[in-house]
C-alpha cells in the first residue's frame, strides 16, 4: 500500500533536507526507502545505497557492552577508525567505559548518535534524531552537523519537529500523502 | 564479519547473554533419563546415542529465537542491514556465534554425560565427531528458523514448529552414525551424510536467511 507519491528531492554534497509533516504521513518510510531497507513501490533511489548511514527511532544499544566497546564496533563493522575526539563531540568523555545499559534516555540517544560520526557515511538519514535530548546537547549535535557533516561534502535528511537551527531547507511531505491513507495506511503502527 | 561475532560471543558471555544455559539445560535433561528409564546399564547404553542427540538437539532450539529477536527489539537490525556487511555474512555470522556459544559446548560435554548413561567407550569419539558434524548444521536452520519468526508475537512457538521438522535428518544421521559406533560396526555412511547436510546447509541457508531478513525489515 503506498504511503507516500511524487517525492522527489535531489541533493548536491553539502546539502542538506529537513523533513516535515503530521504523524503518520511517511518521513519513516521515505527515509527507510532511501536507505535501502524497504523497496519503492514504484521509482529510483540514486546515489544512497552503500554510502547511506541510517539512525532509526531506536538506538541499537546493548546494555551489556560499555560505551567504548560499542562505539569500537561499528567502527570494526565499518572498517574505520574510531575518532579521537568522538566522545569529546558527543559529550561522553565521562561515560567511556560506563556500560550502556545504566545510561539515561538522552545518554543512550547521543550514544546512538555519535555511532553517525563514526561510521563515515556521506549521506545520513536521521529519524527523530532529537528525541529526548536536551537544548544543550540538540545544540551540540545541530554543531556536529553543520560543522562535521556538511561542511565536509556530507548530506543528510532530517525528519524532525524542533527546528535544529542549521538553517536548512524544508520538504513539508503533506501534498504528497497516497490517497487511501484513511484505511490506516501509516507504517508507524507496525515500527 | 569477525566484528559482528566478537560482539555476538561477548554479549553471549556477559551477564544476562545466557551462554551456559542450553549446556544446563543438556546436562538436565540427560541426568534425568536414568530416572524416569531405570538404571539397568545394558538399556541405557542401548538408548544413549538417541537420548544424547535428542537432547543436544533440544538444547540448541532453547536459544535460538535469542539470535535476531534482541537485535530487532533494541533496533539494531536496521542498523545492522544498513551496515557494509551483506546479509548474507550477518547470517553466516550470528549461526556461527550460536554455535560457538551453545552447540560447541555441547560437544565438548557430550561424552562425560555419555558415562553417566554407561555409552560404551568406544562410541565416544563418534558420538563427538558425530555432534561436531551435526550441530553446525542445527545452528544455521536454527538461524534460518529465527529470522522467518523474528518480530512475531510468540515467534519462539512458531519457531519450534518450523525447525524441530528440518532438524529430523540431522537428529537420524547423528544418531545412527553414534549407535554404530557403540556397536562397532563402521559408521562412515552416516557420518559422510551428516557432513553433507552440514555443507548443504553452509552453502544455501545463509541465503535463505538473509532473504527472510529483508522481508522482516520491510
Amino acid at each position: 500500500m503506498p504511503v507516500l507519491t511524487g517525492v522527489s528531492f535531489r541533493l548536491a554534497p553539502g546539502e542538506g533536507l529537513v523533513l516535515r509533516g503530521a504523524n503518520g504521513i511517511g518521513k519513516t518510510t521515505l527515509l527507510r526507502t532511501v536507505a535501502g531497507l524497504q523497496p519503492p513501490l514504484s521509482g529510483t533511489i540514486e546515489g544512497a545505497g552503500e554510502r547511506a548511514g541510517y539512525a532509526s527511532h531506536a538506538d541499537g544499544i546493548k546494555p551489556a557492552l560499555t560505551v567504548a566497546e560499542t562505539l569500537q564496533f561499528w567502527a570494526d563493522l565499518y572498517r574505520a577508525e574510531l575518532p579521537e575526539d568522538v566522545f569529546e563531540l558527543f559529550d561522553l568523555a565521562d561515560l567511556r567505559d560506563r556500560s550502556a545499559g545504566t545510561l539515561s534516555a538522552g545518554q543512550g540517544r547521543r550514544l546512538g548518535l555519535a555511532r553517525l560520526a563514526v561510521i563515515g557515511r556521506e549521506v545520513l538519514l536521521l529519524d527523530e534524531p532529537t528525541v529526548s535530548l536536551d537544548a544543550f546537547s540538540v545544540k551540540r549535535f545541530a554543531s556536529f552537523l553543520r560543522e562535521r557533516h556538511l561542511a565536509r561534502g556530507g548530506i543528510a535528511v532530517i525528519a524532525t519537529h524542533i527546528d535544529l537551527g542549521l538553517d536548512l531547507p524544508t520538504l513539508d511531505l503533506t501534498p504528497y500523502r497516497a490517497a487511501h491513507d484513511a484505511a490506516g495506511g501509516s507504517d508507524e503502527a507496525f515500527l | 564479519m569477525r566484528a559482528l561475532l566478537t560482539r555476538d560471543l561477548r554479549l553471549a558471555v556477559r551477564a544476562g547473554g545466557g551462554f551456559g544455559l542450553g549446556l544446563a539445560f543438556f546436562l538436565i535433561v540427560v541426568v534425568l533419563v536414568p530416572f524416569g528409564v531405570g538404571p539397568e546399564a545394558d538399556i541405557l547404553a542401548r538408548i544413549a546415542p538417541g537420548i544424547l542427540w535428542v537432547a543436544a538437539l533440544l538444547a540448541a532450539l532453547l536459544s535460538l529465537d535469542r539470535i535476531f529477536a534482541l537485535d530487532h527489539e533494541d533496533g539494531s537490525l536496521p542498523l545492522l542491514a544498513t551496515a557494509p556487511l551483506p546479509l548474507e555474512m550477518l547470517a553466516l555470522a550470528k549461526a556461527a556465534a550460536h554455535w560457538v556459544t551453545t552447540g560447541l559446548p555441547l560437544v565438548v560435554a557430550a561424552p562425560l554425560l555419555g558415562v553417566l548413561l554407561h555409552l560404551p567407550g568406544q562410541a565416544m569419539p563418534w558420538l563427538l565427531v558425530s555432534l561436531a558434524l551435526g550441530t553446525p548444521a542445527l545452528s544455521l536452520i536454527g538461524t534460518f528458523g529465527a529470522a522467518l519468526t523474528v518480530g512475531l508475537r510468540r515467534g519462539g512457538l512458531l519457531l519450534s514448529l518450523i525447525v524441530l521438522p528440518l532438524y529430523v535428518p540431522v537428529l537420524i544421521f547423528g544418531a545412527e552414525a553414534a549407535r554404530r559406533g557403540a556397536e562397532g560396526l563402521p559408521a562412515q555412511t552416516p557420518l559422510l551424510l551428516l557432513a553433507g547436510i552440514g555443507l548443504g546447509c553452509a552453502a544455501l541457508l545463509p541465503f535463505a536467511t538473509a532473504a527472510a531478513l529483508r522481508v522482516t525489515l520491510r
